[in-house]
């Protein structure tokens, strides 16, 4: 029943063209479309076919392509390039030399993807169909093996058997929090109840995020399989989704997947014939960010605003509609089908001490190579940012990293040597948590960049409890005046023991992790917080109101728009000269520097 | 005294026959609320308030908890919404990459502040948390098509495009 449907034989040669979010905003499907168009003129549809995959990894290239078996890459693809690939391959199926990858002009091509100095550091678990198959198809997820793990389970292995195994395997939640996974399912098991959940929380809200939207959109079966098998461990028999509705091509890959998998008997009544049934919904959020704490999660399923409460007890005993319900994040399950294959000693011969198997990454910021990377947890952040990511992509070198988003911590570059895992971020300030990784260079300010994750984390608080609620609104208040130029003597130290006071009594982990960010560049880069107050300088040039602005004369065209617009009248010019800003007029709105059509003007 | 609209029921130009059939499909369902929201906003473009009033009326719940549930999420609004919708990503990529530069051009040449509509319903300017595609930042997502690796220049292009298109 489960083998792949024939009818349409496998073609023998496959041109992969990326259908991720960032490549398809590249315009990736118009790119696809021409292959098709050129395969179908030539009658070889029969022989070559075009699959539109999941994300790559590499975003900062795309749009991507992946062509033969042996994964011939061509970066950034335009309607040209592909012209010119598609009569390499229905011709010789030579490499077309002159568009293949290069780290800069003039280097030597690199023709493989997987030779990549991105990808060479990589162990894709999670990610091991993203990018190969068709997300659509249901035979495309077969060929590559999914659904194997599921009816091997349910046909060998007894719930207590899959449990054990991914206990053993030391596979943590990837959500953020880094509970074990085999235990929560354990004590999801033991739970009385005549009826119990599994879900998936797939509300990825980190700003800087996007695993989770990737595994969705690469690879919707893999996480059917794992909430399958999930279920079958903890004898659930229904769940939802909770998926972002900010991510629409994510929900409608996950429609067509559910709906494919029901056709087949893979979800359902009486899956493959073993008797246990399993039946998945999906739940569109609606853009509340605390929705991702798994008791929010819960009172937003059951239509309610979506605000957390207090823990015991656990929704492992009493969740959705006060049946047991075992909450568990899109990667976490996406790890599952592939341990149930391989075992938990191969799973846990990955990574470190208590931190095994991969983690997927979103390494953005001012790195070369931006982009989806999943590794061996224990890597450095060293390695991470100059080895994976190519470093630095100005002239300006990086000053720091942010590991996990807003519930996260800073790292300066005299750090970079930490490992990363749970322990040693944890030892450092820092967090997995859902694997945002920002790069900055210099041209970042701390203090701004602190405000700016604080401004996100207030913003996004339900209100319910009284330190989150206030203390990050007054924390971002102090913030915010040192960005502007007020900071006062005496500042840094109210932040430093208001933080600590919302992390310790915030009832979740939206307000005990929001103070992160501004703790930890408290703690690394004191020194720029220091400077705003007493120097009144932002040494990166970032806060507008601690900056001077001036005219680049090689830029500026004499147009005169920054002068009409200025307020204060501080724009001044001679005919057919540059012109220039006063600064004892200016008053550092940056309203010339917005309107100016040749970035002309600039902060020093 | 200004007088009391609460008992307001069907405004005149309220046309309930999308919701109508929202509510005799979905509100069987458990927690069917925020997905009952959803699909009238997908109808309406926004939540009027007869529409608020007919679901509360239909789900048996009080109209404070409807608007309680409405006004907490991000993506419901009480307002009619532009014609265009130019949402500018605020996720830490995008930020670190220029968002706030971005946004001042934007607002600037659309005349139009974050969070609001043009008076003549044409634009609307909006941010938002992250729409996931960071490596492409800083992203701009006009009518839910994606617009990235912006710099002000191009942000400002693909504005005036928009401005003009709208007055054609």
């Amino acid at each position: 029943m489960i083998a792949p449907d024939t009818s349409t034989p496998r073609a023998a040669y496959e041109v992969r063209v990326c259908a991720g979010s960032a490549c398809v905003a590249n315009g990736s499907l118009q790119i696809a479309q021409r292959f098709e168009e050129a395969i179908a003129r030539n009658g070889l549809a029969g022989s070559v076919r075009v699959i539109k995959t999941g994300c790559h990894g590499l975003c900062a290239r795309g749009p991507v392509v992946v062509v033969g078996p042996d994964g011939v890459f061509y970066p950034a693809v335009d309607l040209d390039a592909a012209d010119r690939i598609i009569v390499s391959v229905l011709g010789d199926r030579e490499p077309v030399e002159p568009l293949l990858f290069r780290e800069s002009p003039g280097a030597d091509s690199i023709a493989r993807y997987a030779d990549v100095p991105f990808n060479a550091r990589q162990q894709r678990i999670v990610l091991r169909n993203c990018g190969v198959i068709d997300p659509e198809s249901l035979d495309s997820a077969f060929a590559a093996g999914d659904y194997v793990a599921l009816s091997t389970a349910l046909a060998t292995m007894t719930p207590e058997q899959v449990i054990e195994m991914v206990r053993d395997s030391g596979l943590r939640g990837r959500g953020g929090a880094g509970f074990s996974t085999g235990m929560k399912w354990q004590l999801a098991r033991a739970a009385e109840g005549d009826l119990k959940y599994l879900c998936c929380n797939a509300d990825e809200g980190d700003p800087g995020a996007f695993m989770d939207r990737a595994v969705l959109e690469g690879d919707p079966h893999a996480v059917l399989e794992g909430m399958a098998l999930a279920a079958y461990a903890i004898g659930a028999s229904e769940g939802y989704v909770y998926v972002r509705a900010e991510y629409p091509l994510a929900v409608k890959r996950l429609r067509k997947a559910i709906a494919d998998a029901e056709a087949r008997g893979l979800l359902g009544k009486d899956i493959m014939g073993s008797g246990f049934s399993y039946s998945v919904s999906i739940r569109e959020g609606a853009g509340a960010f605390v929705c991702g704490e798994e008791t929010a999660l819960i009172a937003s399923v059951e239509g309610r605003r979506g605000m957390p409460r207090p823990r015991p007890p656990f929704p492992t005993t009493s969740g959705l509609w006060n049946r047991p319900t075992c909450i568990n994040n899109v990667e976490t399950l996406a790890n599952i089908p592939w341990i149930v294959a391989n075992g938990a000693e191969a799973y846990a011969a990955i990574g470190t001490g208590n931190s095994k198997g991969t983690k997927v990454f979103a390494l953005t910021g001012h790195v070369h190579y931006t982009g989806l990377v999943e590794v061996p947890m224990g890597l450095t952040v060293r390695e991470m940012v100059h080895e994976i990511g190519g470093g630095s992509s100005s002239e300006r070198p990086i000053k720091a990293v942010q590991i996990g988003g807003p519930s996260g911590g800073c790292l300066p570059a005299s750090l970079f040597d930490t490992h990363i895992d749970y322990d040693a971020l944890a030892s450092v300030g820092a967090v997995v948590g859902s694997g945002g990784l920002v790069a900055v260079d210099k041209s970042t300010c701390m203090v701004e960049f602190a405000r700016y994750f604080l401004a996100f984390t207030q913003d996004e608080s339900c209100g319910k409890c009284v330190p989150c609620r206030i203390g990050t609104k007054r924390m971002l208040e102090i913030v915010t005046r040192i960005t502007e130029g007020h900071g006062q003597p005496g500042d840094i130290e109210t932040l430093e023991r208001l933080g600590n006071l919302v992390r310790s009594t915030s009832l979740c982990a939206l307000g005990g992790t929001a103070a992160n960010p501004v703790l930890t560049t408290l703690k690394y880069f004191r020194e720029e917080y220091e400077e705003h107050i007493s120097e009144k300088k932002c040494r990166a040039h970032a806060c507008g109101a601690l900056s001077t602005y001036a005219v680049i004369p090689e830029k500026c065209k004499g147009c005169g728009v920054c002068k009409k617009n200025c307020p204060v009248n501080a724009i001044s010019s001679v005919i057919k000269e540059q012109y220039t800003i006063d600064p004892d007029t200016c008053v550092k709105c940056g309203i010339c520097e917005a309107k100016c059509p040749f970035d002309a003007i600039i902060r020093v | 005294m200004s007088e009391c609209s609460c008992t307001s029921s069907q405004s005149p130009e309220f046309d309930a026959t999308a919701l109508e059939a929202i509510l005799s499909s979905g509100s069987t369902v458990e927690g069917a609320l925020v997905p009952i929201l959803q699909a009238s906003q997908d109808a309406y473009g926004y939540l009027p308030r007869p529409a608020l009033e007919m679901i509360a009326r239909s789900l048996r719940l009080p109209l404070a908890e409807v608007y309680g549930v409405a006004t907490f999420y991000a993506q419901f609004h009480l307002e009619p919404r532009g014609k265009h919708i130019v949402r500018i990503c605020h996720g830490t990529a995008c930020h670190v990459r220029g968002a706030t530069e971005i946004t001042d051009v934007i607002v600037g040449e659309l005349g139009v502040e974050v969070g609001s509509t043009s008076e003549d319903l044409s634009f609307t300017v909006e941010s938002v948390a992250c729409v996931g595609c960071c490596g492409l930042a800083p992203v701009v997502l006009i009518d839910g098509e994606t617009h990235g690796g912006l710099s002000t220049q191009a942000a400002r292009r693909i504005v005036s495009k928009l401005q003009r298109e709208q007055t054609q």
